[in-house]
């Protein structure tokens, strides 16, 4: 496993909490013993703009952005800027997908349509798709701004690490008084994911 | 010490840390700002935010002369507005370490052009770094304070966004050992006084320091040769250098850390090597021209692209002809998702009533750069940090009096501080009738809220003077300065109407402050809602392009608006455009 170079990428809308979903993996990739690159682009991008992040890990890892269609994992925080970033993955990749919609500037204003039935697209062409209502199991866990940590909870099944090291990481990035909410938020997405499995 | 993954400009800030510098001066801007931000957290190291790149390069060039090492860094374009003391610093050479580390944009992610400030090093004279990864970042920028003080020369360290913004498993170090006593005046007029008759002999020890430097750095580890199968050789540096290694694995590198002055003589031996030679470079073909020049066959911009960033995909189709296959490509049109003005920004109605208003608006470097998108659709020119107000002078001198008055500069509190005082001063001066706005969010917001000479806060977080921009307009000769509050949409119409019939100049201060800043009293007020009983779908509302209002077609006959509560900050600006009173705070159940 340590040999081959694995590939996930994170995309979203800018202010969804993409950084430190994508600060938290690498980290605990890291913890794992692995060699781990990520890049995204911050600055304007980031005003509400589609957004995503590379990550790679292996045994040595080059360049930190990911060739196109060598993608394995998927982590969408928003289904158009999920669908949008399909053509990066590769054949039989998993697609994990926030049940979520954010309308961008040219649909509000009436000009263009947000596409229909994108969890069935996805499923069609990546068999292994978990579309996940994050916000709700955030809320569950007790603030619906845990979204990106309860969906980082379920790409968690998809990724040979052990727990103790996703807790160490929190503890490390999330701050304190926001700490108890945001392990609750990764463990209720861990285990909703694991269900649907 | 134990293994952390950090950003390039993590990387950079803790080498400076090891390295002793003492003093680090930057304006913010993307990719570079992280740099500052992060060596303010070292308490040993003096960082300040300085008004602009020259000023903060000068700040350097005064740690250096007095002594101590210093480290100033800035975008890509920033090295233009420093450009005037750094070709004179190239002569004088320094006392303490001085390393100017710019960032360029390749692919313009966040940027007005894609300069590959390489060619600065060629044109200043002066050595320049490049690293590949946060390891060598941290490194190349402690090498670069040695090279700097062992050669007498200012450093470059340039970095680009892959670089400045990627994160990579890195082996901190101790703090180097070493004298880290306080400066001390030392004077040296033949060195440090740039008249001619000092500058045309120092000319001539920066020609010999550059021929010295080019025979040692033959003979150094940052220039290194990666042998593969020996069929293929590869001459590349920085973040190319990954991709190379991605899509040519089999290759012989040569990976050069300096990219000026190139090691002319390891070229030369490892060129002679090989029958196919690549120079594989990011924009310019800099490394691929000067190795022509001596005399050796290469591909390069032959099949490289010499717009945009490389990538893995971009090399491999240059060197192979072939795009890639996508497994899955959607069928239909997808719908663009553009950067906007977050919902509660102050910007929003300016940009509204200049559209109402028909102006033109020449515009400047900021998050209201984005008053160019639709639905607002209200700036017309944008250049560099500072140009709007030159620019709006320029343009009445050249209109008849009735249509300069709908030229209008719009500037940010941070660019007007930056260079723009200098164009509204002209614009006095030379009797200019255009009107000026200063949207003062009381901070640098684009690139992530830093603190400016307006903002009140230095850096390090400590209080200070407050720039008082209406005193600073009045004391260069403004005599009409109206301050208004941009959420009271008629009034803030109303007077930027008045100001633009006035025949001399005026400068409107637009005062509110940015919806992120943390400190200022200025909570998030309940959201909105629409009354879908009131609303009739004239969309009005719409006309504010506020990322938190939604148009569901479906509504009604003609479809209605919907607020969406996750987004809204009760800024209440849309509850102004309503006409039929739908808009009000919302009520829980």
């Amino acid at each position: 496993m340590k040999d081959k170079v694995t590939n996930i990428l994170i995309s979203g809308v800018g202010g969804q909490g993409i950084l430190l979903a994508s600060e938290v993996l690498s980290e605990v990739l890291m913890l794992a013993g692995y060699d781990v690159k990520k890049s995204e682009i911050h600055g304007m991008a980031q005003r509400g703009g589609s957004v995503v992040s590379h990550i790679r890990y292996g045994a040595k890892v080059f360049s930190s952005i990911i060739p196109e269609g060598q993608g394995d994992i998927l982590l969408g925080f928003e289904l158009l800027e999920t669908y949008r970033y399909l053509p990066l993955l590769r054949q039989g990749a998993k697609v994990v997908a926030n049940d979520l919609k954010i309308l961008p500037p040219p649909v509000t204003l009436g000009r263009e349509k947000y596409p229909e039935n994108i969890p069935q697209k996805i499923r069609q062409a990546f068999p292994d798709t978990l579309v996940m209502d994050g916000l709700a199991v955030a809320s569950r866990a007790g603030n619906p701004r845990t979204a990106n940590i309860a969906l980082l909870g379920a790409l968690s099944t998809a990724l040979p690490i052990e727990t103790s090291y996703w807790h160490e990481t929190l503890q490390k990035m999330v701050p304190e008084r926001f700490l108890e909410v945001n392990i609750k938020a990764f463990d209720l997405g861990r285990q909703t994911a694991a269900s649907q499995i | 010490m134990k293994r952390t993954m950090l950003s390039g400009n993590e990387a950079i800030a803790r080498g400076a840390f090891e390295a002793g510098v003492k003093v680090a001066s930057a304006y913010p801007g993307t990719p570079s700002t992280e740099i500052l931000e992060n060596i303010a957290r070292y308490s040993t190291i003096d960082a300040s935010w300085a008004p602009n790149e020259k000023v903060a390069l000068e700040v350097g060039i005064g740690a250096s002369f007095g002594g101590g090492r210093a480290l100033v860094a800035m975008k890509h374009v920033g090295v233009n507005v420093a450009a005037d003391p750094l070709f004179t610093l190239s002569y004088t050479g320094v006392r303490g370490g001085l390393v100017l580390v710019t960032a360029d944009d390749p692919e313009l992610h966040s940027s007005q052009n894609e300069q590959d400030n390489r060619n600065y090093a060629k044109f200043a004279k002066i050595p320049m770094f490049e690293p590949s990864d946060s390891q060598e970042a941290l490194d190349f920028t402690r090498l670069a304070l040695e090279v700097s003080e062992r050669f007498d020369t200012p450093v470059m360290l340039r970095t680009t966004t892959r670089i400045s913004h990627s994160k990579s498993v890195v082996e901190p170090s101790e703090p180097a050992a070493g004298p880290s006593t306080a400066g001390c005046i030392e004077k040296n007029p033949a060195k440090f006084v740039m008249l001619p008759g000092n500058a045309r002999k120092r000319h001539t020890v920066v020609e010999e320091r550059l021929r010295s430097m080019e025979e040692w750095a033959c003979h150094q580890s940052f220039n290194r040769i990666e042998v593969g199968e020996g069929k293929v050789g590869v001459i590349t540096s920085g973040v190319s250098y990954l991709y190379a290694k991605e899509i040519l694995p089999d290759a012989d590198i040569l990976k050069l850390g300096l990219v000026y002055p190139l090691p002319k003589q390891l070229i030369r031996d490892f060129a002679s090597r090989y029958d196919t030679l690549y120079v594989i470079e990011e924009l310019d073909p800099f490394i691929e021209e000067q190795v022509r020049a001596l005399g050796i066959a290469v591909h390069g911009k032959d099949l490289l692209p010499i717009c945009g960033e490389l990538t893995p995909a971009r090399l491999n189709k240059a060197l192979t002809a072939k795009d890639v296959q996508n497994y899955f490509v959607p069928s239909e049109p997808l719908p663009n998702r553009p950067p906007n003005m977050c919902p509660g920004c102050p910007h929003r109605s300016i940009f509204y009533s200049l559209n109402r208003l028909k102006a033109f608006v020449t515009g400047d470097i900021g998050c209201y750069t984005l008053g160019f998108m639709e639905p607002l659709s209200a700036m017309d020119t944008c250049i560099c940090m500072g140009a709007s107000i030159g620019n709006a002078t320029g343009m009445t001198k050249v209109l008849d009096p009735e249509e300069a008055r709908r030229v209008v500069a719009v500037i940010g509190d941070s660019t007007f501080l930056h260079t723009g005082i200098n164009g509204l001063m002209d614009m006095v001066y030379n009797k200019s009738t255009a009107t000026v706005l200063i949207l003062d969010n009381r901070i640098t917001a684009m690139t992530g809220r830093q603190e400016n000479p307006g903002s009140g806060y230095t850096l390090m977080g400590e209080e200070t003077t407050r720039i008082d921009l209406e005193a600073l307009c009045r004391s260069v000769g403004v005599k009409h300065v109206t301050v208004i509050d941009p959420y009271d949409i008629e009034h803030t119409r109303n007077v930027i109407k008045t100001e633009m019939q006035r025949p001399e100049v005026s400068v409107v201060i637009a005062r509110r402050p940015c919806m992120l800043v943390k400190r200022d009293p200025v909570k998030r007020q309940p959201s909105l809602a629409v009354d879908a009983d009131k609303c009739t779908g004239c969309r009005a509302c719409l006309q504010l392009g506020c990322p938190a209002i939604e148009w569901q077609p479906d509504a009604g006959d003609k479809g209605k608006a919907v607020i969406n509560p996750l987004l809204c900050c009760g800024c209440g600006l849309c509850s102004q455009m309503c006409h039929f009173d739908a808009i009000g705070v919302r009520h829980e159940g």
